[in-house]
């Protein structure tokens, strides 16, 4: 019999995320890979400034609370602090790590730090309650974007895996999405191989979930998976953007 | 004198700065109590390099050589910027081979010896610095031969034996300059 | 003499660091205390350690709040402007309870200011120096022996509090060479059961943090933290005298300052004016207890210092306006002349403390 139960690597502390949001989706698959690896030990997750802030509530591995956008710098510091032993990664928002920790998040996948970067992109910030984020559409209605999202006036989003693609250093960058079970499925295979990559010494691997917020994009969870099929998607497509590994055997 | 202020000046480039941290160092090898303080930023690549090295019997205030006894100015903004600051009855060493005008002060003692020029002619183009040092020791009375060794080995690596050679001839050639 | 070596202020901070068990520096390239960096590059690769050049002064601080987080020692340096974009960092270790060293070589401001001498971050180290109620261990050496003793001093001090201790230096310091002996006694390695170094599946999980969203939570941690902080001042507080027995007046300076003030001093002693120094070690805490025994000995307290005038209401502070206190200074990277001290001796002298 088959039971569904709740991943050893989370916490019973019940989540506050808003109904509909992918987060507890997001958490519960980087949990499972924890387990699966049974890494739980040795794991040291850094938490980020946004909605998931509190991610160190739920995670039953070692937490740490980071500054905003400055999680890759201090996951460098807790790696180097134990390369052999420590299991790294860090769980950032859009804002955390395009915006206010693009030039951490650059340069720890420059140096190609040995870590596992769960990016969650949902287009908006969350936490302080719906304001335009660095992912955030053309077009798209925020608190402040008020009329839109003027690329006039702002500029574009930044597409964060194909930047990063660019780069020598990274190892593996991959972008996925939580909106049907085919795509969770994929979603976890990915998170699971970011993780695989560290223990194997490969390097910095980030994944991009794109994620829907429900709340603050004024939809029901339903009209919120329709819209990011309809319009992230087709923005942020999915795909691995890097496998250096993969790249390197196919030679 | 229980302690020299000694301020050491010229280009950027000139071992300004070996030269008084060989003073230091042969100092401390004669249980001196020293401090060495260079100047710093831009003017290390190519301007002017000062440094003050302070000698003495008892612990060392201010490590700032503000009014030196001895003064050695390795080129002519050096001399023009700090020959009134040297105490009265003080000492100045300059290089005369790039310094071409005399020292206007009458109460102080001056030596103009041709280091550049010297360091030329003795194919070690680069020590004119310590041709100069080897003077200030012999004016001093200073050119303990145990201690200038002991010194030149701390700041001379001793992968580089064959310059230790050429820094003990340049000062040799400074102390023998007459 | 022999056991002694000639080094510059940066390199006996960085020789220290290490002696004290310090293996993981990271830094950010910047005047007048590159040295440190350039030492740490060049040894911590040979003995295990890991020196990282950040990305930024702001990774810097970040990687050290990182390892720290895992219990290990670890520190920073960098000078003025720097340690201003490090300023969040230091807020958040100080939430957070974490211990660190950091160097500030400090230069002229404000803005990107010079590269020369200065001690105008004085109200920066000892009032927290970034957002929150919080202090970091100030410590101001005035020569190399003690940049390199006070900063093992520091890495002792940070891990037996949890918070952050602070070399303040200045580019004179940084860039001076004197003898140096690094005969230290090993310091004891203090147990660190809060540190995450992953759980082992061995106890709960340790949580490195500074966010309470509970306002009585938060303030809760923030008295605790000051009853630690009163610890501190009651029992780490450092300085100096210098001719203090029977002075009547009391030159008040730390770092380059204070050296300049002592042959200040001395000249006034030979001219006999009764004058005394006192020196602050620790900025924070600041040395009350030195003034409170001088109160109503002195007519006049001066206050020596490389900027318009920071440490002065400390000491008026601790001198509770017994006398006065008057400022003798030089800013933007000059250091006054023991003239200039001796110049302020003597007019205090002539006033007989007269406000």
């Amino acid at each position: 019999m088959v039971v569904f139960d709740k991943p050893h690597a989370l916490t019973d502390v019940p989540l506050h995320y808003c109904p509909g949001c992918t987060h507890g989706i997001v958490h519960r698959l980087v949990a499972e890979a924890i387990d699966e690896l049974g890494i739980e030990g040795r794991t040291i997750g850094i938490a980020p400034v946004g909605c998931s802030v509190m991610a160190y509530n739920y995670f039953n591995c070692d937490m740490i609370e980071a500054a905003h956008g400055r999680a890759p710098a201090v996951a460098t510091g807790v790696k180097r602090s134990d390369p052999e032993n420590n299991i790294v990664f860090t769980y950032q928002g859009d804002g955390d790590l395009a915006s206010i920790g693009m030039a951490e998040t650059v340069h720890a996948a420059a140096r190609n730090e040995n870590i596992t970067v769960i990016f969650i992109n949902n287009a908006i910030y969350g936490m302080t309650g719906g304001q335009m984020a660095p992912t955030s559409l053309p077009g798209q209605v925020t608190q402040t974007s008020p009329y839109g999202r003027d690329p006039k006036h702002c500029g574009f989003p930044v597409k964060v895996c194909e930047m990063l693609s660019e780069l020598d250093g990274p190892e593996y960058l991959e972008r996925v999405t939580v909106n049907n079970v085919k795509n969770v499925r994929a979603a976890k295979k990915a998170i699971k191989k970011a993780f695989q990559n560290q223990i194997e010494g490969k390097g910095f691997s980030l994944i991009e979930v794109v994620s829907t917020c429900p709340t603050n994009w004024g939809l029901t969870p339903q009209a919120a998976l329709k819209w990011l099929e309809d319009n992230m998607l087709p923005y942020y497509p999915l795909g691995v953007y890097k496998d250096r590994s993969a790249k390197e055997e196919a030679k | 004198m229980s302690t020299k202020q000694i301020l050491i000046s010229g280009f950027g480039g000139q071992g300004i700065l070996f030269a008084g941290k060989f003073l230091a160092y042969k100092g401390l090898i004669d249980d001196k109590q020293v401090s060495w303080l260079p100047s710093y930023g831009p003017e290390m690549r190519g301007g002017t390099a000062s440094c003050s090295v302070i000698l003495s019997d008892e612990p060392v205030g201010s490590p700032i050589v503000s009014n030196p006894d001895i003064l050695v100015a390795m080129n002519l903004p050096s001399l023009d910027k700090y020959e009134s600051t040297v105490a009265p009855g003080g000492i100045i060493l300059a290089d005369s081979t790039l310094i071409d005008r005399k020292v206007e002060r009458d109460d102080v003692t001056v030596y103009y010896v041709p280091a550049t020029a010297l360091a030329g002619e003795n194919g070690i183009a680069t020590l004119a610095n310590m041709i100069i040092t080897g003077k200030l020791l012999s004016v001093l009375d200073d050119f303990n031969e145990e201690s200038v060794r002991a010194a030149l080995s701390k700041v001379v690596s001793a992968k580089k034996a064959n310059l230790y050679d050429l820094n003990l001839k340049a000062m040799q050639i400074g102390a023998d300059f007459k | 003499m022999a056991d002694k070596v000639l080094m510059k202020g940066n390199e006996a901070i960085a020789e220290a660091a290490i002696l004290a068990g310090c293996r993981h520096y990271f830094g950010y390239p910047i005047t007048p205390q590159t040295e440190i960096a350039a030492y740490m590059a060049k040894k911590m690769p040979k003995i295990g350690g890991t020196f990282l050049q950040a990305e930024s002064e702001i990774a810097a601080i970040n990687m050290v709040y990182g390892v720290s987080s895992t219990g290990k020692r670890v520190m920073t340096s960098s000078s003025s402007p720097g340690i201003s974009l490090k300023g969040e960092g230091l807020s958040y270790l100080a939430g957070a309870d974490l211990p660190a060293l950091v160097v500030n070589v400090q230069r002229g401001g404000p803005g990107l200011g010079g590269i020369q001498p200065s001690q105008s971050d004085y109200f920066q180290a000892t009032r927290g120096g970034a957002h929150g109620d919080f202090k970091m261990i100030v410590l101001a050496p005035h020569s190399v022996q003690e940049m390199a003793e006070l900063t093992v001093k520091g890495f002792d001090l940070a891990d037996k509090y949890r918070m952050t201790a602070m070399i303040l230096a200045d580019g004179t310091m940084g860039q001076m060479m004197e003898p140096v002996s690094l005969d230290f006694a090993a310091s004891e390695p203090v147990a660190k059961p809060w540190a995450t170094t992953g759980t082992k599946m061995e106890r709960e999980h340790n949580i490195v943090n500074s966010l309470f969203l509970q306002p009585d939570e938060l303030e809760k941690v923030n008295f605790e933290r000051y009853e630690r902080y009163k610890v501190i001042e009651e029992n780490e507080a450092m300085y100096e005298e210098y001719m203090m027995e029977d002075a009547e007046y009391c030159v008040v300076a730390f770092g380059i300052a204070a050296r300049v003030s002592k042959n200040a001093v001395a000249e006034a002693r030979k001219k006999g004016i009764k004058v005394g120094l006192i020196r602050p070690i620790t900025l924070w805490p600041f040395p009350t207890a030195a003034f409170a025994k001088t109160m109503g000995k002195i007519k006049e307290y001066i206050s020596v210092e490389l900027s318009m005038g920071q440490m002065i209401e400390d000491v008026r502070l601790a001198t509770e306006c017994s006398a006065p206190v008057t400022l003798c200074n030089r800013v933007g990277g000059m250091i006054p002349s023991p003239e200039q001290v001796l110049a302020a001796i003597e007019t205090a002298a002539k006033n007989g403390g007269a406000k």
